[in-house]
């Protein structure tokens, strides 16, 4: 095994320069590895007074809550207190588009929280939920995708993307094929569950510690539940142990649950899920189905599509309108497809409500393409490389929704440089030849593109505000209002603020996340966190040093513009440096205001989400990947051999930090795609509609196992992406579409156990079941011809 | 009635606290305010809770052993010494070699399982036999076996540093590569090193305990003959060794045992013997001492043990635990009917032996009486020459059998002289295939006769659909499994130079 990495993205031992482009490890790395680093729930465990919180959850799918008997509960030795609907003071609504009853009294899910139990212990908090008595009538429940479809169960816009004449497109095209295709969602499964903690001080005033990824959100869910004005709420993160999407909307009637609890009872309450009820009660990454037509020319481009993608939003709409959006508009993923026409439908199921996972639809859309492309290949006498090269954006060319490809030129320049740093050349005759000389296994090799467009689909969530103090002694304080789930953001912030304040790293500091401090924040989502947080920490900080400039100019005796900041010193051309403390002491003297509020709002997008049209993205996020699996035959389990990636981060803010959501992308990726399987129970047993893959045991992410064994990571060069902070791209989501080639490999490998040129259908994910079904079935196809001819030979045993 | 105190001495203080014994050692560590230990999965599949534990080694050293501190009681800590991620960093002089490593190669993004892969991997940094690459005696694998094809693919970093110590740890933010790099950057102990030094001499010495709280009590007696008299009297108790069973009962499913009874440092339920006709494995010991003692001479268990469960896992659970729960899927029964195991079974009132093949009555039920706990496991001599254990799972590391195979067969002049194969995952209870041995037993070991003999195997067992396999799937597993086999043989007949590598890895 090896794995390597470009020399500059090792991290070194503390150099000069550590600011924007250094290889720094994460802020909070001494914290982790030494256990001080504290979450959510090591906040609540250091309170005694701590009440603890259990859910009554619903044993049906579907179904009426006719009675509600807290009376048995409140009998139980250390039960306080039990939370229901008549204590709502405000509004009984844990969402934001007023489809969430946080008490409901119809249930909707298999799991669905009626009503919540506060103990002086977490016992006996959960001996008074098993002591509620709840009457139910159970209601018919729509399970699966398809039973929604065919009962016309939908909730929400049902948005069409469309281009040229796809009728037309399709009648004209030599060659059409058309099919369908169902994949899985994916269960976050952060190690961190969901966890509130919620105090309240002497006047009234409600704090939340939060795992969420939406501070602001969760501070207005909080008021509108508890009747009360956003200021009299703060919510802070400190830090979350994982949110892939999953903390973006899910926290927030978690938190009114606390904050509820606080305000009746005066003492603090902590909300933390368990494993299975985090898994039975929030949403995860939405499955679809697709029904496809497409039409290529007999130079294999893709001339039309045409497709109705349904997604299963579950109970309620969530975050399912804008996720689908988001898939529409990457059905491309990097290729130019002349006539489009797209049907994007929400199906409503009796499922937990489907959410953000990383990616936000965009990893569904473009598997749709990539196993269309995968498909289709063997039929057009077509490799699949080949067939994906054919096809790539080029310059100039428009997407479906009407925004030029910019830099289209990066996909065609990444292809060809990682087919050569990989050398897949010379390694796919080394896989034909493996295969010819084996049987029982075989092995497949693929290489993937990912275009992927950065910002929020939704404009106004484009803006972000920070707020940076700089002490009498020089030292630096900022705040922003993006969230800290591992992604690294609070170091990127911190370079950036060293960077534009010219001052070493050991200088800036950077406080917890609150409403507080920095109002009215987007969610940290859509990969936008260090785009967006960091042109506002930027901005505060550039604001400062243009201030310091004119104090320094007149202590140095040189123009402002000639002042220079850097390594915590400040000089004039030709002048012997001060050293930034000094000039700020100056500043104070001089009553030189030394914080300054930033914003930042991005520029130059539009998106009208009726006609589907408009230029949603600053720009587009390119890579590609090639990946070899070795498929065993007897078994359909695969190993992942080796993985070669080409990203670009545009100039990255901190290489490590970029790796590392590279790989880790990667391998969420792969575990979407090959591993992760999500069951519910879809008969007609009274457990209808639970979730049976509902712990570590029964839904497995990855682990070492499906690291590839041999991994490399690369960062696309001479990259600057203008008009960016820094020059950066964002990095957090595209990643986890590189896993497609690892998907797409396992499809040549299967397709190696039959003849030559047929077309191999995937499931997804693609366990080691699904696998070996195809591989039977190709064999088949091949009439098993080889394996009869291996077996006629005896053979003798010792 | 209040419940009295534990002593566990935790990163060199004792620490006194009470610890009524459905509180794990986990949630018993965070009320000290030690909350570096988290909880991810509550089942001890993830890892994010482990701490390391001063585990004898012999019987003056101890080897410092990573277990979920999520599964045992607190009370089962009694008297020990336990050192937390808090605990490995050196105030003065900043952070452990392990902790370095993984802050510095960004082994960390959101932190929250990283105290668990410290622990796991400060262990194999202790591990006394761990060798880097060109050493003298370079280690040849916890299994001892190099002779034997390690089933989960080479995994040995060039300092030594065996991955598998941490396949029970989940990480979901780094996709691991930079673990493994800090796994693979260590170098040796510092000869200063507290944690090293403490290695030579004496683990504590396991305190007779006994905790008694308003919903149950914890007793873990002085002498077997204790024992098997508070079980005489109480057959209701729930015997506990590494309690890797009873702690997912207790935290998933709320059971509330009022007696757990601990078995797990009795001396006559821990020791390994060897004899002419057979070895003899204490029902107590755990997994990894039997990886450490055993597998080198028994390859089924070499390639047994590397697939059952994690590391942290083996590092707690017991032969007895997995025989006595009777899961259909637990992996020691398929691999230790091939092997034509049989258990003593102790009570106060005397002794008995039974075949494991008779062993299994139903879903989770056996010959056991209440009274009665398995003493040893005792495999015969001589083994058969050639054995396989298939494990059919999702997940290469870590995770429960879809379908459990284990080959026991001896060939002579071509011919099958004797067979045994145990099944796991196709029935209510683990088996023998015994038709499928049938159809093997005497034939010419050919092509022709294994394809004959896997269809007998395919209807073997009574195999079911649930979220991990289907039916059918299993079926055909047991038939592909035994093409497997024979080609395995064949691989190894004709291994050559070149193909040395690629065929060891199935």
């Amino acid at each position: 095994m090896t794995s390597q990495t470009d020399p500059q993205i090792r991290p070194e031992s503390p150099s000069e320069h550590r600011g924007v482009g250094a290889a720094e490890p994460h802020e909070s790395a001494a914290l982790h590895v030494t256990g001080a680093a504290q979450y959510t729930d090591d906040i609540a465990v250091r309170d005694p007074r701590t009440l603890h919180a259990w859910p009554v959850q619903a044993p049906h799918a579907h179904a009426r809550v006719l009675a509600l008997d807290t009376a048995g509960a409140r009998a139980v030795d250390g039960v306080v207190e039990v939370l229901t609907a008549e204590h709502v003071p405000g509004i009984n609504d844990a969402g934001v588009k007023g489809d969430e009853p946080l008490f409901p009294r119809v249930v909707m899910f298999h799991g669905h929280a009626v009503c919540w139990v506060l103990g002086e212990t977490q016992e006996a908090a959960r001996r008074g939920a098993e002591a509620v008595v709840v009457d139910y009538e159970p209601l018919d429940a729509l399970i699966t995708l398809d039973e929604a479809i065919a009962a016309e169960s939908f909730q929400g816009r049902q948005p069409v993307l469309r281009r040229g004449d796809v009728g037309a497109g399709l009648a004209e095209a030599p060659h059409r094929f058309s099919g369908t295709f169902s994949f899985g969602g994916q269960e976050h499964f952060y190690l961190e569950t969901h966890a509130s903690l919620a105090l309240v001080d002497e006047a009234g005033q409600v704090m939340i510690h939060s795992s969420t990824q939406h501070p602001t959100e969760t501070q207005e869910i909080v008021a509108h539940v508890l009747g009360v004005a956003s200021h009299e709420v703060t919510v802070q993160a400190l830090r979350m142990g994982g949110g892939f999407g999953g903390k973006e909307m899910q926290p927030h009637g978690l938190a009114a649950v606390a904050a509820l609890g606080a305000v009746r009872t005066g003492r603090p309450v902590r909300v933390r899920l368990t494993r299975t009820q985090d898994i039975t009660m929030t949403g995860k990454r939405h499955p679809f189905a697709a029904q496809w037509e497409v039409g290529f020319d007999d130079a294999g481009r893709l001339r039309a599509l045409k497709a109705v993608i349904t997604s299963d939003g579950g109970w309620s709409l969530d975050l399912s309108e804008p996720v689908l959006s988001r898939a529409l508009c990457h059905i491309d993923n990097a290729y130019l497809i002349p006539a489009v026409e797209v049907l994007g439908r929400i199906a409503k199921t009796h499922k937990t409500s489907q959410t953000a996972f990383r990616g936000f639809g965009g990893p569904q859309g473009m598997l749709i393409i990539e196993d269309i492309l995968g498909r289709c290949a063997p039929l057009l006498g077509l490799a699949p490389d080949e067939l994906r090269r054919r096809n790539l954006y080029r310059p100039g060319d428009v997407t479906p929704y009407g925004q030029p490809v910019r830099h289209a030129e990066r996909l065609g320049d990444i292809w060809d440089q990682l087919e050569d740093r990989a050398d897949v050349v010379a390694r796919r005759r080394q896989v034909e030849e493996f295969n010819a000389r084996h049987g029982h296994r075989k092995r497949g090799l693929a290489l993937t593109p990912v275009k992927f467009g950065i910002s929020f689909n939704f404009t106004a969530f484009n803006q972000a505000g920070a707020l940076v103090h700089v002490y009498k002694d020089g030292s630096v304080l900022i705040n922003h209002g993006g969230t800290e789930m591992g992604q690294g953001l609070h170091t990127k912030m911190r370079q950036v603020a060293a960077t534009a304040l010219g001052v070493p790293l050991e200088q800036v500091r950077l406080a917890p996340t609150r409403t507080d401090k920095v109002p009215n924040t987007s969610a940290t989502a859509a990969s936008s966190g260090a785009d967006l947080n960091g042109g506002a920490v930027r901005n505060a900080c550039e604001q400062i040093r243009q201030s310091l400039a004119e104090v320094a100019s007149r202590r140095l005796g040189v123009h402002s513009h000639d002042v220079r900041f850097s390594d915590g010193e400040v000089r004039g051309l030709g002048t012997e440096p001060v050293s930034f403390a000094d000039v700020v002491r100056d500043a104070y003297l001089q009553r030189v205001q030394l914080f300054a509020a930033g914003y930042h709002r991005t520029e130059g997008i539009h998106w009208d989400p009726v006609a589907m049209r408009g230029e949603p993205f600053k720009y587009f996020a390119y890579g590609a990947a090639v990946s070899e699996v070795e498929v065993d035959g007897f078994t359909g389990a695969h190993r992942l051999l080796r993985t070669d990636i080409l990203h670009d981060v545009g100039d990255s803010l901190s290489p490590l930090i970029d790796v590392g959501q590279i790989e880790g992308g990667f391998v969420q990726g792969v575990g979407w795609l090959t591993l992760e399987d999500l069951r519910w129970d879809e008969g007609d047993s009274p457990g209808r509609g639970r979730v049976l893959s509902q712990a570590a045991s029964t839904y497995k992410l990855p682990s070492f196992s499906e690291m590839p064994e041999d991994f490399t990571v690369h960062l696309y060069e001479r990259a600057t992406e203008p008009g960016v902070v820094y020059g950066s791209k964002a990095v957090g989501e595209p990643p986890l579409m590189l896993a497609f080639s690892v998907r797409e490999a396992l499809r040549a490998a299967v397709a190696a156990f039959g003849p030559g040129g047929s077309s191999v259908e995937l499931p997804s994910p693609a366990t080691p079941e699904a696998v070996f079904w195809a591989l039977r079935r190709a064999r088949e196809a091949a009439g098993d011809e080889a394996a009869r001819d291996e077996a006629a030979e005896p053979v003798s045993g010792g | 009635m209040t419940t009295n105190p534990i002593r566990i001495t935790v990163n060199a203080r004792e620490r006194v606290q009470a610890a009524p014994p459905r509180m794990s050692l986990l949630d018993w560590l965070r009320g000290l305010g030690l909350t570096g230990a988290k909880e991810g999965c509550a089942e001890g599949e993830c890892g994010a809770c482990a701490v390391l534990v001063a585990r004898p080694d012999g019987d003056a050293s101890v080897r410092w052993t990573a277990l979920n501190s999520c599964l045992p009681p607190a009370a089962a800590l009694d008297g020990q010494e336990i050192v937390t991620a808090e605990g490995l960093a050196d105030g003065a002089d900043g952070l452990h070699p392990v902790q370095q490593e993984m802050a510095q190669r960004g082994g960390s993004q959101c932190g929250y399982c990283t105290p668990g892969f410290i622990c796991s991997m400060a262990a194999e940094f202790y591990r006394p036999e761990r060798r880097a690459t060109g050493d003298e005696d370079a280690d040849e694998g916890v299994d001892g076996s190099s002779g034997v094809s390690a089933p989960c693919g080479d995994s040995h970093g060039p300092n030594g540093f065996d991955l598998h110590a941490l396949s029970g740890n989940l990480c979901r933010c780094t996709g691991y590569r930079p673990i493994r790099d800090a796994a693979y950057a260590l170098g040796r102990p510092h000869p200063g090193d507290p944690l090293a030094r403490r290695c030579a001499s004496a683990a504590p010495a396991a305190a007779a305990t006994s905790v008694a709280a308003e919903d149950g009590w914890f007793l873990r007696p002085a002498t077997l003959a204790e024992a098997l008299d508070r079980l005489a009297q109480d057959p209701k108790m729930v015997v506990i060794a590494g309690a890797t069973d009873l702690g997912v009962e207790r935290n998933i499913r709320h059971a509330r045992p009022r007696g757990l009874l601990a078995i797990d440092h009795l001396p006559e339920l821990q020791a390994i013997t060897w004899a002419d006709d057979a070895v003899e494995i204490g029902a107590a010991a755990t997994l990894s001492e039997i990886e450490r003692t055993v597998s080198g001479r028994v390859p089924l268990l070499a390639q047994l043990l590397p697939q059952f469960a994690s590391r942290l896992i083996r590092n707690s659970a017991t032969l007895g635990g997995n025989l006595g729960t009777a899961s259909p899927i637990g992996d020691a029964a398929p691999a230790l009917l091939a092997l034509d195991a049989e258990l003593d079974l102790v009570s106060a009132a005397g002794r008995r032996t039974v075949p494991l093949k008779d062993f299994f009555t139903g879903y989770r039920q056996t010959v056991r009486t209440a009274g009665e706990l398995i003493r040893v496991v005792r495999i015969p001599l001589p083994l058969q020459p050639h054995t396989a254990f298939h494990k059919i799972a999702k997940r290469r590391f870590e995770d429960i059998s879809s379908v459990a195979v284990a080959y026991a067969v001896t060939l002579r002049d071509g011919h099958v002289d004797d067979v045994r194969i145990g099944l796991g995952g196709v029935a209510a209870t683990p088996l023998r295939a015994l038709a499928a041995e049938d159809a093997l037993r005497g034939r010419e070991w050919t092509p022709a006769t294994v394809d004959e003999a896997a269809s007998v195997l395919r209807a073997e067992g009574t195999p079911m659909d649930d979220l991990r396999a289907s039916a059918d799937y299993r079926a055909e597993m047991l038939a592909q499994s035994l093409h497997r086999f024979l080609a395995e043989r064949e691989d190894r007949e004709d291994r050559s130079e070149e193909h040395v590598k690629e065929e060891t890895r199935p």
